[in-house]
Formats: structure tokens, C-alpha cells, sequence
């Protein structure tokens, strides 16, 4: 981008999060079928982020409007670089902009795609509720996507194994900031338990879709680029169980992950209606301005 | 202009080492180890560097400050580049950087946590070994694991009762 930025409608000083890296697709990847797996990582990292985000000025104290913008921050970095890392293995993923538009290929993907095109899994699109259901789901989305990063650093795509190992170093302080959080309240009042309690059992029905395989992660986890979820389900419950203990919850249980999801869910693009919601607010402005200025 | 202080392969180095840090300008990019590399061909600058993390907002001054010192020395084209691996760590940043920290009131990190396999959780509050930057007394008390920029948590010290910024090991 060069010139007069100052009035651009995707924020100033942008630059390229992958400028000069080698993105060069691995022998026998397909361009597709990669795009359509850092799609689904980056949504879940950018639906996660907003919905953090959302807390700023509203957490219950001051460190914790700053704990929760930081963990956002870091889920925005991952989101952008797996977006421009979809962009450039499949410059045909990328939704087509007026002509002359400056904006780039993670932004357009951000900004100009329908909640039918997103990947994200549900458990990050729900409003946000109460605080105790906030640090629910962050313990239980942020446990999962440590163990898929700290697969993905051996990826045969050396842009996503960056990408995971620098994200591994991140995501294991918002895991463990969650699961303080879990058992502080659990331990605290009789109110502070049973808030939290209750938003472990809102997010709880979401942890049957972070299980499931979709047929684009089974076909790269076989080529060695990308994680299957269910290799990671044991390690994943462990780590629940072990919150749980610690919380005096074991009843919860990670066995008790309610019913099994049947038919499509957010890796088909089948979401709740609140994704809808939540990329109306996130995306008016560009759309708005879909050249880029005003 | 470039030549006349000796080897301009030298000198865009000197120059790209002194840009410092937007967040924390104590640290230039080279303390800071967020500078990995600058090679010149003719008039020609290419700079790499590392984010220190995925969100981090700085980036984008980090670059606008180095193609605006080094265009300003007369190099024709300055190109920028972003390398990805091996992830930036906190042990990268120098001992004159961790001196300048500790003098502009900054508690240094201590060795980052090396990790191999599943990453295990930690319920309690984070140890650090920390001393006041200020008084140096080691009763210090955390404020919060999460300050002002993604790399501090913040401090309270119990002797001089200053809160100052410590930066965090990764």
C-alpha cells in the first residue's frame, strides 16, 4: 500500500503479515484444499477475537478488560496470518473486490465473505453472556486449539508451522489464564460457582464438534500438512479433567460432553444465528467502503 | 551520504541496528533481537525482521521507521521483509538491551520456558524470579499478568511501592 492510507477503511500502516515469505505450495498440496484449512483455523481465531474483544470496558476489572483485549490481540495476529497464508495458496478463495480496491486478500476474506463461507466451529460464535461463561469457553476453545498447534509445528507447509509455533508460545498463557479463571470462581462464592458452573454447561455441548474430522483435515492430516481434532480429543480431555478437579467440578466431567452433533456443523459453513450478528457489526464498514476509502 | 562513512553494507547494518522499538524505545530493534538480518546490493536494502508476537501492532512502524532511515541515508529501494521462523524469544533480546530496560524503570525476562511435546498446564500464579528495576528489593507483588503491550505483566514493588512493567519470558 503506498500513497495516502489515512482515510483507508481497513486502518492505517497496513502491512502484509506474510511480506517476503516463502509461500510456495509443499509438493502434492493442493492450493484448494489448504486455503479451506487455514480458513477454518483463521475464522476460529477471528470469531474468537471479536467476541473477546467485545469485553473491553465491560470485564470486571480493569486487568481483566486488558487480560482479555491481549488475548484477543495475540487470536487477531494467528487470525491475519492464516488468512493471508489461505490468499496465497488459493488466490480463487478470496472474494472479488471492485477493481482498483487496495484491499488485501485477509481482509477481503475478513470482511467481504457471508457466515455461510466461514469455517469457524460454533463454540466461538455465541454471544458472550456472563464472565463465567467467557472463561468457559476460552478454557475449553483455547485447550483445544493448544493441542492442534502443537501438532501443526511439524506440518509439511513451513508457513503454518510458523504460524503454529509462534502461536503455541500464545495460546498455552490464554489456556492457563482460562483455567485460573475456572477455578477461582468455582472455588469463590457460592454465586461466582455457580455462574461459572453454569457457563461450563453452555459450552460444554459445543465440545462434541471440536472432535469431528472434516474431510479436508483428514486428506491433509494423511499428507502430513494438517492436524486430525480427533488425534487430540484425549489430550484435550485430560487437560479438562485435570481444570476440573482442580475446581472441585468433577461431575461435569469430560465425558459429559452432552449429545453428539449430527449433520453439518461450522466447518461446513452451518453456524448459529449469532455469527450473523457478529459479522454484521464486524463488517459494515468495509462493506460499506469496498474500494477501500472514504 | 552512505559512502562516505566506509562500506554501505556497514552502514545500512549501523543504521537498521539504531531504529528502536515504538512501544518500548529504550530497545532498538537489534537489542530488542527483532532485527534479524540486512544485505545490500548496490543501493538496494533488504531488511528482515520478526514479529515478537502474532498481534504485535508495532510491526508496521517498526518498518516504516527503517525505510525511512535508510531511504533517508540514500539508499534507493529499502524492501522489508517478515520472517516467520524461528518464532521470536524473549532471550533474544540483548544484555545492552536488558540494561537499558532495567534503566528506564522495565524488570528484564528471564530465561524463556523451553518447551517440547504437550504443554503443561499450570494452575498457580506465574513464578518469576523479579526484582524493583527501581530499588531492586525482591519483594514485589503481581499486579497483572497482562499489561499496557503484549510483552509485560505488571508489578508492585513492597519496599518503594512503585508498580513498574516487567517483560514477560516467551
Amino acid at each position: 500500500m503506498t500513497g495516502d492510507d489515512a482515510h483507508w477503511a481497513f486502518g492505517t500502516s497496513f502491512v502484509d503479515p506474510l511480506a517476503g515469505v516463502d509461500t510456495t505450495l509443499p509438493d502434492g498440496v493442493d492450493g484448494g484444499e489448504l486455503a479451506a484449512y487455514c480458513l477454518m483455523l483463521g475464522d476460529d481465531a477471528l470469531v474468537a477475537s471479536h467476541r473477546l474483544a467485545e469485553w473491553c470496558s465491560n470485564a470486571p476489572d480493569l486487568e481483566e478488560d486488558v487480560a482479555l483485549a491481549n488475548i484477543a490481540l495475540d487470536l487477531l495476529g494467528q487470525a491475519r496470518l492464516l488468512l493471508a497464508r489461505a490468499a496465497a495458496a488459493d488466490p480463487g478463495a478470496v472474494p472479488p473486490l471492485p477493481a482498483g480496491s487496495p484491499v488485501p486478500g485477509e481482509d477481503a476474506l475478513a470482511f467481504f465473505r457471508d457466515a455461510d463461507d466461514y469455517r469457524c466451529v460454533r463454540l466461538v460464535e455465541p454471544e458472550n453472556g456472563d464472565f463465567g461463561e467467557t472463561v468457559a469457553r476460552l478454557l475449553c476453545f483455547a485447550t483445544w486449539r493448544l493441542a492442534l498447534l502443537a501438532r501443526l509445528v511439524d506440518s509439511r507447509d513451513p508457513v503454518l508451522a510458523a504460524i503454529a509455533a509462534k502461536g503455541v508460545k500464545e495460546v498455552a498463557y490464554h489456556r492457563d489464564h482460562a483455567a485460573r479463571w475456572v477455578v477461582t470462581l468455582a472455588r469463590g462464592t457460592a454465586e461466582s460457582r455457580r455462574r461459572v458452573r453454569a457457563g461450563l454447561r453452555a459450552v460444554w455441548p459445543h465440545r462434541a464438534e471440536l472432535a469431528r474430522t472434516h474431510p479436508v483435515e483428514a486428506r491433509l492430516a494423511r499428507a502430513g500438512v494438517a492436524v486430525d481434532p480427533a488425534d487430540v480429543v484425549a489430550e484435550v480431555d485430560g487437560v479438562l479433567a485435570q481444570v476440573l478437579r482442580a475446581a472441585d467440578l468433577d461431575d461435569l466431567g469430560p465425558c459429559a460432553a452432552g449429545p453428539v452433533l449430527d449433520g453439518p456443523g461450522g466447518r461446513d459453513g452451518r453456524h448459529t444465528p449469532d455469527l450473523a450478528a457478529l459479522l454484521a457489526e464486524m463488517q459494515v464498514v468495509a462493506r460499506a467502503h469496498p474500494a477501500g476509502r472514504w | 551520504m552512505v559512502t562516505v562513512l566506509g562500506s554501505p553494507v556497514c552502514d545500512a547494518r549501523e543504521l537498521a541496528a539504531q531504529v528502536t522499538d515504538p512501544e518500548m524505545p529504550m530497545l532498538t530493534l537489534a537489542d530488542l533481537g527483532v532485527l534479524r538480518e540486512v544485505k545490500v546490493e548496490g543501493d538496494r536494502v533488504r531488511v528482515v525482521i520478526t514479529p515478537t508476537y502474532s498481534g504485535c501492532p508495532a510491526l508496521a512502524t517498526m518498518r516504516d521507521d527503517l525505510v525511512r532511515v535508510l531511504t533517508t541515508a540514500g539508499y534507493a529501494a529499502v524492501d522489508v521483509v517478515v520472517a516467520l521462523a524461528p518464532a521470536w524469544s524473549s532471550d533474544w533480546i540483548t544484555e545492552r538491551g536488558r540494561a537499558a530496560l532495567q534503566a528506564h524503570g522495565l524488570s528484564a525476562p528471564g530465561p524463556a520456558p523451553r518447551r517440547t511435546g504437550p504443554v503443561v498446564l499450570d494452575l498457580g500464579p506465574t513464578r518469576r524470579d523479579v526484582a524493583c528495576p527501581r530499588c531492586g528489593s525482591g519483594e514485589v507483588v503481581l499486579a497483572s499478568e497482562f499489561g499496557p503491550t503484549a510483552c509485560t505483566a505488571l508489578y508492585r514493588c513492597r519496599a518503594c511501592a512503585e508498580p513498574f512493567q516487567h517483560v514477560k519470558e516467551i
